[in-house]
């Protein structure tokens, strides 16, 4: 027969009827049930297919150890696969089975909600057996803040349904893993939501208890096998009569107690108790056990009638946790099984049936036979004790091979019943004494657990990573903006105008600024003020040019380098005053800079007087470029003298601009006539909008990154990043005029003259052409000496690091990293394309205004 | 995750920190006088030992101080912590006595 309800008896609560569906039919359960028990008193006995051989699978455990009963949970929320011990039964459930690998249903499901929430605790105890209240009961009894947690519904060792004084009891709360310091992640599942606890601990106690272990026989995947101890509690705890005719085999001391089954209607038909020699040699049925095949010490075969096996192949302590954060094992005899030799960190404790109080046992792990290849070992993989055997045939003879030859022990159940059984059959195998190697090691999480779970509310886009804005964002919302990513920060790429697309746009708004001005939101530049008497001799140690000798209300563009002599960072210096100066870096690399400067202020110049502090967000920076940004400015309204004598070029001036104070530089990115003005950052949106009202008349359009990018490539100028990868020095880029060598020490000098750094070859900037005034070279498209490709390795010359069209020129062009490139200028090279390859010219990176006459107006 | 005593706020979780290498790799007084090999040394080698380990980190997302640790690299378990510029503890001490 199959499994049923008994009347009475069990934990669940009958009063309170449950309605679940499973492979599209309905079934009762009650509130207590498990799927699993849920299932086995609805007489269902397959409740999956195997994953590789397609067999029956029903139920072998009531715990977190099932290798078998796998489902996938549709509704009330959508669980890939999950094993049926492990769901507990709501209304309105709907599961179907699900061989051990999950699947993703094509369209985005719901997920169970979740929250994180974090705990600090004196002691923490895993696990709610005797040993573990015991622990606790202590523990709290000192005046400690305890918490236990107990994966199962209720606790294990108190028949009160309550822990001890004191103590914070979690049920159906799974430790996932323990990391180090006393770091323990718990799953908390609710009837609404799960709850991801963070623990730290002074002292975790694992009293996680024991796995029974199974035995492998012939078909002894067939639904109706079960382990001994799983037999039990059905019975016990759900009122679920799993067979009714047993067959109890055993290797070890404790069998079923027989009043529960007596009280139950269910009989012993049959012991064999291997320590007599006596073993389960086979199973038949049809979905499930009918006969069971028994073996004698003399080789007798009887059958018998039966409907359910009952497996005692001994104790394996739960040590998932405890091997995963450095704990060791050592074989014990009596137990034949592994336990913990006292390893491990300070504050991991391990009591009770996880350190080895257990009931003697003997190493009894399948029972012989001609044919073993339907004696399963790792019923979740479909793997026999033929297939290990097979392994080590193959002249495996490490665990850890076998479990990545069968892969044993890497489905969802981790090897819980699996991995020292495999294990022993290796040892035996090689003739090697019992307990030589022992079991893989788990990892982390003990359970499967959903990103979503891990989650908690930090879901989407906003809370993955911050998202940065700048104080103008709302008005590039307004005009149409396309944005960008940029580090966290969110940039207008581009602005088109109706159904433009973005070559047209980016066309658009780079011939707005070599004709007339165009205005770019540059807020996101990073800011950092460098204060202190020391800041001069300071900068001139980060900075490869001297910033000590920078005029106050000038402002001069400086290189970082690397301690290797590579570029870091780049950006300008303005000095406020004599002791103070405002610094900018790339908008990627502000926090690394201020990181920087503050490292080598606290660890190797403590007696330097400088105090560091990021203004990034407290300005916003409006860019108006272009021939007539003089006008625009004058007409946006300031009482700053605007004319080149007054206010030239690489110079600051404080006035007021649209009636707020600000403070205005003259650099230039795009070589244009360009005024940068800073203001407090909530002044930006009414200086942004009172250029636009002034720049009218002007035709002054706002520009994105990506028209700035086009303009200062033109230029020639590199961005720190794109154009360079951390693997070049200031002369590969051209700019060897930037490093003082007279100046005395910075971050990088010495390695400017390391023989790798001087040697003839390096790879260096410079400008590619395309023969064709159409082509667009993909960036990061390798550049070749020959027009055809040869056998591999072909020998690149370099590669190309940004690509444009350009409005200005008329055709586009590149800026690449090639080797010997300054001497390669005016010669042709190829570009491997994927259907060829194209001649391209290398020439001067600088393709627009060489003589910089433009940027003066 | 470790647990980390920044010395000047406490013990807290390492997604604060950031690690900062070997300790006490001073920066050359006089980098020029240094051979391409000496130079090299400096930029590119580092210790790498099993048990005790002198360590620079920082609490990056906390008092943004760096400091000083003593680290059990087989263990993980950090010994010690201190300000920069203190040595309070002789790592000969610890060398041998740390459990593998």
């Amino acid at each position: 027969m199959s499994g049923r309800r008994l009347d009475a008896g069990g934990r669940i609560d009958r009063s309170r009827p449950i309605r679940f569906t499973f492979d599209g039919r309905g079934y009762d359960g009650f509130e207590g049930d498990t799927l699993a028990s849920a299932l086995l008193a609805n007489g269902v006995d397959v409740v999956c297919r195997s994953p590789i051989l397609g067999r029956p699978r029903g139920v072998v455990s009531a715990g977190v150890e099932e290798p078998s009963a796998f489902v996938e949970v549709a509704e009330p929320w959508f669980e890939p696969v999950v094993a049926a011990p492990m769901v507990n039964l709501i209304d309105g459930l709907v599961a179907s089975g699900r061989p051990g690998v999950g699947r993703l249903p094509a369209q985005t499901h719901r997920t169970k909600p979740s929250v994180t929430r974090n705990r600090h605790v004196e002691t923490l105890v895993i696990g709610s057996g005797g040993k573990g209240l015991e622990v606790a009961r202590t523990a709290a009894a000192r005046g400690e803040r305890v918490l236990l947690v107990e994966r199962e519904p209720y606790l294990a060792g108190s028949g009160l349904g309550r822990g001890p004084e004191g103590v914070e009891v979690l049920v159906d709360a799974t430790a996932l893993g323990v990391y180090d310091d006393g770091y323990v992640v718990v799953l908390h599942r609710g009837p609404e939501h799960d709850t991801v606890w963070h623990i730290r601990a002074a002292r975790v106690v694992l009293a996680t208890g024991a796995f029974e272990r199974p035995i492998a026989f012939a078909d002894n995947d067939r639904p109706g096998v079960m382990l001994n101890a799983a037999v039990g509690r059905y019975i016990r705890d759900f009122g679920v009569l799993p067979g009714a005719r047993i067959v109890a085999f055993g290797a070890n001391v404790t069998v079923l107690e027989t009043h529960d089954l007596r009280r139950a209607g269910a009989e012993i038909v049959a012991t064999a108790d291997v320590r007599e020699g006596w073993a389960v040699a086979g199973t038949e049925g049809e979905t499930r056990v009918e006969a069971v095949h028994l073996v004698g010490p003399g080789g007798e075969r009887r059958t018998v009638e039966a409907d359910l096996v009952a497996v005692a192949g001994g104790w394996n302590p739960a040590l998932q946790l405890y091997r995963a954060i450095g704990g060791g094992l050592r074989y014990d005899d009596d137990l034949a099984t592994f336990v913990p030799d006292g390893s491990g960190p300070p504050w991991l404790e391990v009591v009770g049936a996880a350190a080895g109080d257990l009931p003697p046992s003997v190493a009894y792990w399948y029972t012989p036979a001609e044919d073993l290849s339907r004696h399963f070992v790792d019923l979740q993989r479909d793997q026999t004790v033929a297939d290990v055997l097979a392994a080590v045939d193959g002249g495996l003879r490490s665990v850890e091979h076998v479990k990545r030859a069968t892969y044993i022990g890497t489905a969802i159940d981790q090897g819980r019943t699996s991995g020292t059984m495999t294990a022993e059959i290796v040892n035996v195998a090689l003739g090697w004494e019992l307990g030589a190697q022992g079991p893989t090691n788990a990892r982390p999480p003990f359970v499967p657990v959903s990103f979503a779970a891990l989650a908690g509310l930090d879901r989407g886009p906003e809370l993955l990573d911050p998202v940065r804005r700048s104080p103008m964002h709302a008005a590039h919302v307004e005009r149409g903006a396309v944005f960008e990513d940029v580090g966290q920060w969110k940039r207008p790429r581009y602005f088109p105008h109706g159904d433009e697309d973005m070559q047209a746009a980016v066309a658009r708004e780079c011939l707005a600024v070599r004709d007339g001005a165009g205005v770019l939101d540059a807020s996101t530049l990073g800011k950092i003020e460098v204060v202190g008497p020391d800041a001069p001799a300071f900068l001139d140690r980060m900075y490869t040019n001297r910033m000590s000798n920078l005029a106050v209300g000038s402002i001069r563009y400086g290189l970082m380098l690397g301690l290797d002599g590579m570029v870091f960072d780049d950006g300008v210096a303005m000095r406020l005053a004599e002791d103070r100066y405002l610094v900018t870096t790339t908008t990627g690399g502000a926090a690394a800079v201020l990181d920087r400067f503050e490292e080598w202020l606290q660890t190797e110049w403590p007696e330097l007087r400088v105090y560091c502090t990021s203004v990034t967000e407290q300005w916003a920076v409006i860019a108006v470029g272009g021939p007539k940004a003089r006008a625009v400015l004058a007409d946006v309204g300031t009482d700053l003298d605007l004319l080149n004598d007054a206010f030239p070029f690489m110079t600051f001036r404080d006035g007021v601009v649209a009636g707020v104070a600000a403070r205005v530089c003259r650099v230039s990115f795009t070589g244009e006539l360009s005024y940068e003005i800073h203001v407090p950052s909530w002044d930006g949106p009414h200086v942004w909008e009172a250029v636009f009202a002034a720049g009218e008349m002007f035709g002054v359009e706002p520009y994105g990154t990506e028209a700035m990018h086009v303009l200062r490539a033109e230029k020639g100028f590199v961005i720190v990043g794109q154009d360079t990868d951390g693997t070049a020095t200031p002369d590969d880029l051209g700019m060897g005029w930037i490093v003082n060598p007279s100046k005395g020490d910075f971050l990088g000098k010495r390695s400017l003259v390391r023989p790798d750094s001087v040697r003839s070859g390096r790879k260096q900037l410079v400008g590619i052409v395309p023969h064709d005034p159409d082509l667009l070279l993909p960036e990061g498209t390798q550049l070749i000496r020959s027009s055809t490709i040869g056998a591999p390795p072909v020998p690149m010359l370099g590669h190309v690091t940004s690509s444009y069209r350009s409005a200005a020129l008329g055709w586009t062009f590149a800026l690449a990293m090639v080797e010997g490139g300054r001497e390669l200028r005016g010669r042709t090279i190829h570009a491997a394309l994927a259907g060829g390859t194209a001649p391209v010219d290398v020439t001067d990176p600088v393709f627009y205004d060489a003589e910089g006459a433009r940027r003066d107006g | 995750m470790l647990l980390i005593r920044c010395p000047w706020c406490g013990a807290r979780d390492e997604i604060e920190f950031r690690y900062g290498g070997q300790a006490q790799v001073a920066y050359p007084a006089d980098p020029e006088a240094l051979s391409d090999e000496e130079w090299a040394d400096y930029l590119f080698m580092r210790d790498n030992p099993k048990g005790p380990f002198r360590e620079r980190w920082v609490h990056a997302a906390g008092c943004r101080r760096w400091f000083q640790a003593l680290r059990d690299t087989s263990t993980h378990r950090l010994i010690a912590t201190y300000p920069i510029g203190e040595e309070p503890i002789s790592l000969a001490r610890f060398r041998g006595t740390e459990r593998a």
